[in-house]
């Protein structure tokens, strides 16, 4: 077992890719990402990471790359953020429709405009339906082992599909924490050497990347469907894995506090330890209180999301982002239809948080919690709000 | 004996005989692009993989459940090919050096259009290309958007009458001069830049093969006559294209590390530009006075390039 130290998350998560032996890197510098581009580039000066360090001249290229090198059998890795996600997202189906297992952190920071560099859900939200499998970290040691567990499920020969790790811009990626990094064994026990089931060489030669019509091109379209709601089992598989080897267990949807919860928040992300904060002390007032934390975005995890709200009165969801002109956030539309054919389901709350790096303190998570409590006609359910907004 | 005129003769102990780009593929009669993909696959051989972009090569080489590549193939999007195929360089090498693959030198290749080239995806190639990435980068320059039909592109040549650079009462066509893609390229400071043009198959394999054996970046500019955008006939997909040369429309040289050479095929004395316009639907509607202001540039241009040539 490695030993505890402190580390920055961007550095701790770069040490922890580097454990998983990538041999291909593509990256591009963008605040709040460019830490993890650097520190890999050092372990690979330094000669502590045998890998090709592609530095590439935007995110397009970088994603175009480690499509190439993920094509070409290579085990590979990228950063990115925010307007470097949104460049990219024109090759994100296609990486997830040539069934490549790419991993790829996404240190989560608000679109532009106006310009800004701070935490918020708008880079993600807008990738939703590229196919890519989405994972949420909350603090440092969950971006190490999260960022390790996507290599494994991403090759995985019932998978091999992309993976995004989700970890907030600043907010996580520029805190100091003590974090427990795996030995090079460990991980090697861990996580088996990438056997792709085709590759760009000539011993073998293949076509990647056809043109298809309209003959092929719905049935493209559901294998990639199907292959992802598969992948639930592997994601489950892996985690437990994780859990029996390193003694952190993850699962698709988490919880505290919740089982006699009346009220519950559900957050995606680092904001969950503040709101756990502020459980704790409305439970000291007696309020049942309690949170669910959305691991997996996608696939998403319908089960386990149905069994975690089913005995609340009111759920109060939190999104990160704004759908414009929509039915409220992006993760409340989610929830909502997840819970629609229920017969017995909790009023569900939205309040739209934690904009472009707005602070979010434990009095903020109380106050929404009052709000609700106090919505006794139940006349703000279904409906969104943007919280501590300047009107 | 000229080798040219007695191709057939020559040919099959010159060339490749292995078709690693099949028939059967879909692309329009007289399509000199395809006649050079083809080309390009015999000089290069069996140790080769492309990246395409999107574009007419793509489609008709490709479509699902089919195929025309004998070779490993990728196509990935529009803008992108030179960075695709510089991560499959990557990948490649460091599969081989850590044993994961046989230890053999297979060459990347990256493949896309005038507009895939020139607009949309050189950034893509500039940056491929001052990486130092060990791949050959090809632009096909049929001098429009021909997948899309015919639309303008920075290739396309001043005068030519496309979708959205059309000819009419107010309008003489393209009004822009056509971007010097291989001095972009040259300008990169690259080991090696090119020009071909399948009518000169040997010029073209030659150059192909010395661009094989270069360890970095190559770049190669195919003049790739389109019957169906310049609205001639199918039949002389071949002949336009030596007509290109022979009036220093096209030339052919190459430049290896700083030092441009003409290509021995290059003509003494350049035929006069309208014996190459005449043929070409796309130039139909242009004036005396707008062909001799565009011959003059050509000269010009032409006389430019020999002088580089002169100091090696």
């Amino acid at each position: 077992m490695g030993k505890r130290v402190g580390l920055e998350v961007t550095v701790a998560v770069a040490e922890a890719v580097a454990l998983c032996r990538i041999d291909m890197a593509g990256v591009y510098p963008i605040t709040p990402q460019s830490h993890i581009a650097e520190h890999l580039s050092n372990l690979v000066a330094d000669g502590k990471l045998d890998a090709e360090f592609v530095t590439v001249e935007s995110e397009h290229s970088a994603m175009s790359a480690v499509i190439g090198a993920a094509a070409a059998g290579a085990r590979v890795y990228t950063a990115t953020s925010s307007q470097g996600l949104m460049l990219m997202h024109e090759l994100l189906p296609i990486a997830s429709a040539m069934r490549l297992p790419i991993t790829m952190a996404i240190a989560n920071r608000a679109v532009s405009g106006p310009l800004n560099i701070l935490n918020d859900h708008s880079d993600i939200m807008p990738q939703r339906d590229a196919g890519w499998i989405a994972v949420f970290a909350e603090n440092g040691q969950e971006a190490v082992d999260l960022s390790i567990a996507a290599f494994k499920i991403a090759e995985h020969k019932d998978v091999m599909l992309p993976v995004s790790v989700n970890i907030d811009g600043f907010q996580l990626t520029h805190m100091v924490e003590p974090v427990i990094l795996p030995s090079q064994e460990e991980v090697d026990a861990f996580l088996p050497p990438f056997v792709p089931h085709a590759t760009l060489h000539p011993s073998n030669p293949v076509t990647m990347g056809a043109f298809s019509m309209s003959d092929y091109f719905t049935e493209i379209m559901k294998a990639k469907d199907e292959a992802i709601k598969n992948s639930r089992k592997v994601i489950l598989e892996v985690w437990d894995e994780w859990g029996r080897q390193f003694g952190r267990s993850y699962k698709p949807v988490e919880t505290y506090r919740a089982e006699d919860a009346d009220i519950l928040m559900l957050t995606m992300g680092s904001m969950g330890e503040t709101a756990k904060i502020a459980i704790d002390e409305l439970r000291g007032k007696g309020v049942r209180a309690g949170l669910v934390k959305l691991r997996l975005w996608r696939p998403f995890p319908f089960a386990e999301l149905k069994a975690a709200v089913k005995n609340a009165q009111k759920l109060i969801v939190t999104d990160r982002a704004v759908s414009f002109g929509g039915p409220g956030g992006p993760v409340f539309s989610e929830i909502k239809s997840a819970l629609f054919a229920q017969a017995r389901r909790p009023s569900i709350y939205n309040y739209i948080i934690g904009l472009g790096g707005r602070d979010m303190a434990v009095s903020d998570f109380v106050g929404m919690f009052d709000q609700v409590l106090a919505d006794r006609a139940q006349a703000k359910a279904d409906t969104y709000e943007f919280w501590g907004v300047r009107e | 004996m000229n080798i040219v005129e007695n191709f057939d003769l020559f040919a099959p102990r010159l060339i490749n005989k292995k078709e690693l780009f099949s028939c059967g593929h879909r692309a329009c009669s007289g399509c000199a692009e395809v006649l050079s993909v083809r080309l390009m696959c015999k000089a290069l051989g069996d140790d080769t993989v492309v990246a395409s972009a999107t574009g007419c090569m793509e489609i008709v080489s490709s479509m699902f459940p089919t195929t025309a590549w004998r070779i490993p193939w990728i196509h990935v999007a529009f803008e992108n090919a030179a960075a695709v195929a510089s991560g499959v360089e990557a990948g490649l090498k460091a599969l081989r050096k850590k044993g994961k693959i046989d230890d053999r030198y297979i060459k990347v290749v990256g493949m896309a259009g005038d507009g895939g080239t020139m607009d949309i995806g050189i950034q893509a190639l500039s940056g491929a290309m001052e990486r130092g990435h060990d791949m050959i980068y090809v632009c096909f320059d049929n001098e429009a958007y021909m997948n899309t039909g015919i639309q303008r592109s920075s290739g396309t040549p001043m005068g030519a009458s496309t979708t959205t650079a059309p000819a009419g009462k107010a309008s003489s066509g393209q009004k822009t001069w056509k971007k010097n893609m291989p001095e972009i390229m040259v300008a990169h400071e690259i080991p090696y830049v090119a020009t071909v043009c399948p009518s000169y198959p040997l010029d073209f394999i030659r150059k192909f093969e010395k661009a094989r054996n270069i360890k970095g970046p190559s770049y190669i500019h195919c003049f790739s006559v389109c019957p169906t955008g310049w609205r001639s006939p199918s039949e002389t997909a071949v002949s336009m294209g030596r007509l290109a040369v022979e009036t220093g429309v096209f030339p052919l040289f190459e430049v290896e590390s700083g030092h441009y050479r003409m290509s021995p095929d290059m003509p003494k004395k350049l035929k006069p530009l309208r014996s190459y316009f005449k043929p070409q639907g796309r130039f139909r509607h242009l004036t005396d006075a707008e062909i001799d202001a565009i011959q003059e540039r050509v000269t010009a241009e032409f006389n430019k390039l020999t002088q580089k040539a002169k100091f090696l």
